[in-house]
């Protein structure tokens, strides 16, 4: 753990809070929009260093919450079918859809194994030839490319028992159609470290042109800090941009090399988020030249979008507008047990975290 | 034992081949006495004092994984039960659920595992039962064990005696067990270099009481980790507890194996370690008694029990924050990314 305890300091954690109860004379709203900042912030009790005037929101960044339930439909509808074996991430597992969840078909008989990469699917696959393994590609720009150089590596091993069901998202159009959606009373982004490895620092242009801080951030306690101190000397000095605070990871231009990869392999394609409702090329599909892995192609399913389930408010708080405990499901009818909501599912989800960490009364 | 030798549904069927894998396997391995009786029913002195009985089932899978198995699992859950009561373990009973197609070598393996487990717990293995199921039943091999020890007269611990000022210690580093099972289970394909830290802890105990017979509880942390048996005590104890996260052992190994996988070592299950609740004044003789011990060279004083707001389980964070802690709720599952 030598590698993180520099960014764990509790006496550097102390100043940083310190100068940020000086500087944060007014009422200020940021949103983090990846789910590790969100489960970071909970797991560190960072809220509880923070002066009041300050709050942190959740936005779209979990990429669990935002997958749609058509989507997990699509998925269950995979692992119910002969000979097919689904490879996913293990936070998929309970994501309920409107046909049930992973887990459930996974106790109906469907073959359902979880997986820690892309390229692990791609394995399984070569080790069961006689059976189609069709894996869930999930995730934002940050695990796009693994998944595209995974199809890339099957080409390669001539594998046609090898498929994905490509569920990936893009950040940048989730970022337009956030600011291009009703007021969120924001007054800046906390962008996500891990996304930005690969996009670099542009695409975060449009909302610091709207008068938005900007500051691409680490995970770590000491990163956090001092991406919301960044953050408050932007408004501080009335000019909003975007920074980077996660120097040692994010390059500017962000990775052309994975990017490359992921434009390879897949095409932009208009893609229904989890309570943000359809946005124009938010999404990802394998390429026509690529349609033999596409898992959607292959197996020919279809996807319709249940309606939200009644009361579920996941859609308010992925903008930020709600926070979990206005929700009247929250921990009464939705639970990480028995999850109503994508919130709930994920350990990085707002509501999930609101719940393990964060709930005071 | 012929190399490729299976589980049959015979084996399970009361006849010569039931009888036959009795003799080869089951007391080979587990032989003593009581056992040697082969009665439908084992006869035993009553002991002094007071019975503490105890049960688990145990359907790890894989059924061997660094530093243990299944076996000695069976073994060490179930004294360990006992031993929290402040009980010694005596006596065990165990069940056997086959599935047709098992390796009989693995199973020789795991019984085998089992005999060593108990001879260094200081219990014997006095019933059993083996039932064989066909293919797909079961997956592999499944244990049910009883404990039965004896409690001195006088000796009360239980989850609901803490008290507000008592500390809270534990034995030793949290999450190797659970971490070692995850990586194993799932074929990461990572190097964690952890290993199971199951173990009996009867002799610990003893050591402990010893040395501050003012303890108030003891509880072995299985699943659920140190959070969820933490606030099972606030809950029953009507006190809160606040801990200071800097102070609570975690091995390097599991500390990084967890960073990766998005996984907390405060849930994640323990087979070796106990916390202690002690009443503040005992707490360092409580602490030298476990450090002298092979078992607690790691223990730790992490927290203490506190009148306000009971039921709470609070974690004062390593970087100067404050937040709390929930039960476990459904299984740990690793993060995208």
């Amino acid at each position: 753990m030598k590698h993180v305890d520099p960014y764990r300091d509790p006496a550097l954690c102390r100043e940083l809070a310190q100068a940020i109860a000086k500087l944060c004379r007014r009422p200020v709203r940021f949103m983090e929009l990846c789910g590790t900042h969100t489960m970071a912030i909970a797991r560190h009790g960072l809220a509880s260093l923070l002066p009041p005037t300050l709050e942190f929101v959740s936005g779209p960044g979990c990429p669990v919450c935002v997958t749609s339930a058509g989507q997990i439909d699509q998925a269950v509808a995979l692992a119910g079918l002969d000979g097919v074996s689904v490879a996913t991430f293990g936070d998929m597992l309970r994501v309920p859809g409107g046909q049930g969840s992973l887990a459930q078909a996974r106790s109906r008989g469907g073959d359902v194994r979880v997986v820690y990469s892309a390229m692990d699917a791609v394995d399984l696959a070569q080790a069961m030839p006689g059976r189609r393994v069709a894996f869930l590609g999930i995730g934002f720009e940050t695990t796009a490319p693994t998944t595209a150089a995974a199809i890339l590596r099957a080409q390669a091993l001539g594998l046609d028992n090898f498929s994905v069901l490509c569920l990936h998202k893009l950040m940048p159009p989730a970022l337009a159609a956030l600011l291009d959606g009703p007021d969120l009373g924001l007054d800046g982004f906390l962008c996500p470290g891990h996304v930005s490895t690969v996009i670099g620092a542009a695409p975060y242009q449009i909302a610091a042109e709207r008068g938005l801080a900007c500051v691409i951030c680490g995970f770590e306690p000491v990163d956090i800090l001092a991406g919301a101190l960044m953050l408050l000397r932007q408004l501080d000095e009335g000019r909003p941009r975007v920074e980077i605070q996660y120097a040692r990871a994010v390059e500017a231009q962000g990775n052309p090399r994975a990017r490359a990869v992921m434009n390879q392999v897949f095409a932009a394609v208009d893609a229904p988020w989890r309570g943000l409702g359809w946005i124009a090329a938010s999404g990802l599909a394998a390429r026509p030249e690529f349609a033999s892995f596409d898992a959607a192609k292959v197996f020919g399913l279809d996807l319709s979008e249940p309606p939200e389930p009644p009361g579920c408010l996941c859609g308010q708080v992925l903008r930020g507008l709600a926070r979990p405990p206005q929700c009247a499901l929250f921990g009464r009818a939705c639970t990480p047990e028995s999850p109503v909501g994508p919130c709930m599912v994920s350990s990085e989800g707002a509501c999930a975290a609101w719940r393990s960490y964060r709930r005071e009364d | 034992m012929a190399q490729n030798e299976t589980i049959q549904l015979d084996h399970g069927a009361g006849g010569l081949a039931s009888r036959r894998l009795l003799e080869r396997v089951f007391a080979k391995h587990l032989a003593n006495d009581v056992l040697a009786q082969m009665d439908d029913a084992a006869v035993l002195a009553a002991p002094g004092g007071r019975l503490v009985v105890s049960t688990d089932s145990f359907v790890v899978d894989p059924l061997f994984f660094p530093g243990g198995d299944i076996g000695c699992l069976a073994v060490h859950g179930t004294v360990n039960d006992v031993a929290m009561r402040g009980g010694r373990p005596l006596y065990l009973t165990a069940g056997f659920v086959l599935e047709e197609g098992l390796a009989l070598a693995d199973l020789e393996r795991v019984v085998a595992s089992m005999g060593r487990a108990a001879a260094q717990a200081g219990v014997k293995v006095i019933a059993g039962d083996t039932k064989v199921v066909g293919r797909g039943q079961a997956d592999k091999l499944f244990i049910n064990t009883a404990g039965i020890g004896v409690l001195a007269d006088g000796l009360e611990l239980g989850a609901s005696r803490a008290r507000a000022g008592d500390a809270v210690l534990v034995s030793g580093t949290l999450g190797d067990h659970g971490v070692t099972i995850m990586a194993a289970r799932q074929g990461l394909g990572l190097d964690l270099s952890t290993r199971s830290d199951t173990a009996p802890l009867a002799d610990l105990v003893a050591d402990v009481l010893a040395a501050c017979p003012g303890a108030r509880l003891f509880r072995d942390p299985t699943r659920g980790g140190l959070a969820t048996a933490l606030k099972e005590i606030a809950e029953a104890s009507g006190v809160a507890m606040e801990l200071d996260e800097a102070a609570i052992p975690i091995a390097g190994a599991v500390a990084g194996a967890c960073e990766l996988l998005g996984l907390d070592p405060l849930y994640l299950a323990n087979e070796g370690k106990l916390i202690c609740v002690a009443p503040a004044e005992q707490a360092q003789a409580a602490l030298a008694a476990m450090r002298g011990h092979r078992l607690g060279d790691r223990a730790a004083i992490i927290g203490r029990a506190v009148a306000e707001k009971p039921g709470r389980v609070w974690l004062n964070t390593a970087v100067g924050g404050r937040r709390l802690l929930e039960m476990l709720s459904g299984e740990p599952l690793p993060r995208i990314c």
